[in-house]
């Protein structure tokens, strides 16, 4: 399957072992994955709240530009860039004065006829057919799956079927030998775009998130956004301070998991760019297999 | 659009419900106060004023109370998580309407004190993808350092991310950074300094 991707950029830094992974699995799974030419940054929170014509101009650019580069398709792994592509596309096909106003503020003709998808439609397909003869080392572990906002919300054109207890992250943990648990916090905000002018209160909901997970025996919860990642990998220390306790369970990407279970080398994966070490001290529940990170 | 007093023959006066019904489509005025847009609101518990209140203030057309929601801390705090809109039996877009509000209160200098650094980031962020054409990282929290005056926060944070290798110390903008600069100029979002 070709398809066009746009990474973002927090996969091109802080988050980078998310596009890492990404690219590690998609030639196992037969997927080739083709880069906008010079995208630019959707604008993400920060357009969104201060400007609203600036919040459609940002990402209706990177439309154009994969639309001239003859993309049916487009993949967006962020959550964050998700929602701006995927709305700014359904606003401009709506009205269309504001979208002959936006190409001629972009200075590129834009259709909007590139489609945007999600990471979890892109990965179940992928995995549709043949995938457990590619599995190596199953990640025979119980996961929390973590949604956060924006593959279920807005409802209209989310990457999920059900809102409030969405299972499509589920069904690809299934398939990589992991066991899936019921939870509360499925998609609550981690608080997002405040990471860093405020910090308290990451701490107090992404903290609400791990502390659910940990006391229903996850061993890892993961996600499919750089921004919940950073908020429950990176922000792990303020979210202990606020709790008092600590908390060894690590944050892994979806691709990340995949990656695992198709035996692919963990540096290739990124693992070693969390702050949670991603280790367990007790072995998987599977019987003939051990983890990757166990025995070091 | 009719504003309220119209019909009278009197001097039109728009009330802020009614200019952002004309604005942004979203009306206050459809709202019956039950609460769920509360209820899971994941900041509802440190804002002044709840989202459901917020609505509340708006539907009494009154300046002083319409001041109360332009002055609020609720207004800068909303994540745009969506949870209030998808679970509102109206479905009104309450975040586009926060969006709107935040952008009238700047506009008529009644930001919440609390509302600055969140603010500092946002206008960080823009700064970067206006010189760069993508997010620099380590400008963005540069800038918002300097912004703020927090030089000491989450010192501790950037070794150990240049150490795993997530910290890309130049800026390497895009080929068409120009074209990106242009289209904040059109937009008229210059640098401090907001529409």
């Amino acid at each position: 399957m070709k398809i066009g991707l746009y990474p973002g950029c927090s996969l091109e830094g802080s988050s980078r072992e998310y596009l890492e992974s990404l690219q590690a699995i998609a030639p196992v799974l037969g997927l080739e994955l083709a880069e906008v030419p010079d995208w630019n940054c959707c604008g993400a929170s920060a357009a969104h709240s201060l400007n609203h014509k600036l919040a459609l101009a940002l990402p209706a650019r990177v439309l154009a530009l994969a639309e001239q580069a003859g993309m049916d398709k487009l993949l967006v792994p962020c959550s964050a860039c998700l929602n701006r592509l995927s709305t700014t596309r359904a606003e401009l096909i709506k009205n269309e004065a504001l979208r002959r106003e936006i190409a001629e503020v972009i200075e590129l003709s834009l259709t909007c006829r590139t489609r945007v998808t999600d990471v979890l439609s892109v990965l179940a397909k992928a995995t549709a057919n043949g995938f457990s003869e590619k599995i190596r080392q199953p990640f025979a572990r119980r996961v929390a799956c973590y949604y956060g906002c924006y593959l279920t919300r807005p409802v209209e054109g989310a990457a999920c079927r059900r809102t409030e207890d969405p299972q499509e992250m589920d069904a690809l943990m299934k398939l990589a030998g992991a066991d899936p648990i019921p939870w509360a916090f499925k998609v609550e905000c981690c608080g997002a775009g405040l990471s860093l002018s405020r910090t308290s209160s990451v701490a107090e909901l992404a903290g609400r998130v791990v502390e659910d997970a940990a006391l229903r025996g996850a061993e890892a919860i993961v996600v499919a956004c750089p921004m919940c990642h950073t908020n429950l990998d990176l922000r792990r220390s303020n979210i202990e301070q606020n709790l008092g306790t600590r908390f060894a369970m690590p944050v892994l990407y979806v691709t990340q998991v995949l990656g695992l279970a198709l035996g692919i080398d963990e540096r290739a994966l990124g693992l070693h760019r969390h702050e949670v070490p991603v280790r367990w001290e007790k072995k998987a529940n599977h019987q003939d297999t051990q983890a990757p990170s166990e025995v070091k | 659009m009719i504003c309220h007093g119209q019909e009278d023959g009197e001097h039109a006066h728009c009330t802020l419900a009614e200019e952002a019904e004309h604005a942004v489509g979203v009306s206050a005025f459809e709202c019956y106060q039950c609460g769920k847009c509360t209820a899971g609101c994941p900041l509802a518990a440190e804002m002044d004023w709840s989202p459901h209140q917020i609505l509340r203030l708006l539907q009494y057309a009154a300046p002083e109370l319409e001041e109360q929601a332009l002055r609020s801390l609720s207004i800068w705090l909303c994540l745009t998580c969506e949870q209030c809109v998808t679970r509102c039996p109206q479905e009104i877009d309450l975040p586009r309407l926060m969006e709107y509000l935040r952008q009238q209160s700047l506009e008529r200098g009644l930001m919440h004190p609390q509302g600055r650094d969140i603010l500092a980031f946002h206008e960080a962020f823009l700064d970067s993808v206006r010189k760069h054409g993508r997010l620099q990282e380590v400008g963005l929290v540069a800038n918002y350092k300097l912004k703020t005056g927090h030089l000491l926060q989450d010192v501790l944070v950037a070794p150990r991310l240049l150490a795993r290798g997530k910290l890309k110390l130049l800026p390497q903008g895009i080929k068409g950074k120009a074209a990106v600069r242009r289209i904040f100029e059109r937009l008229q979002h210059d640098e401090g300094k907001e529409e």
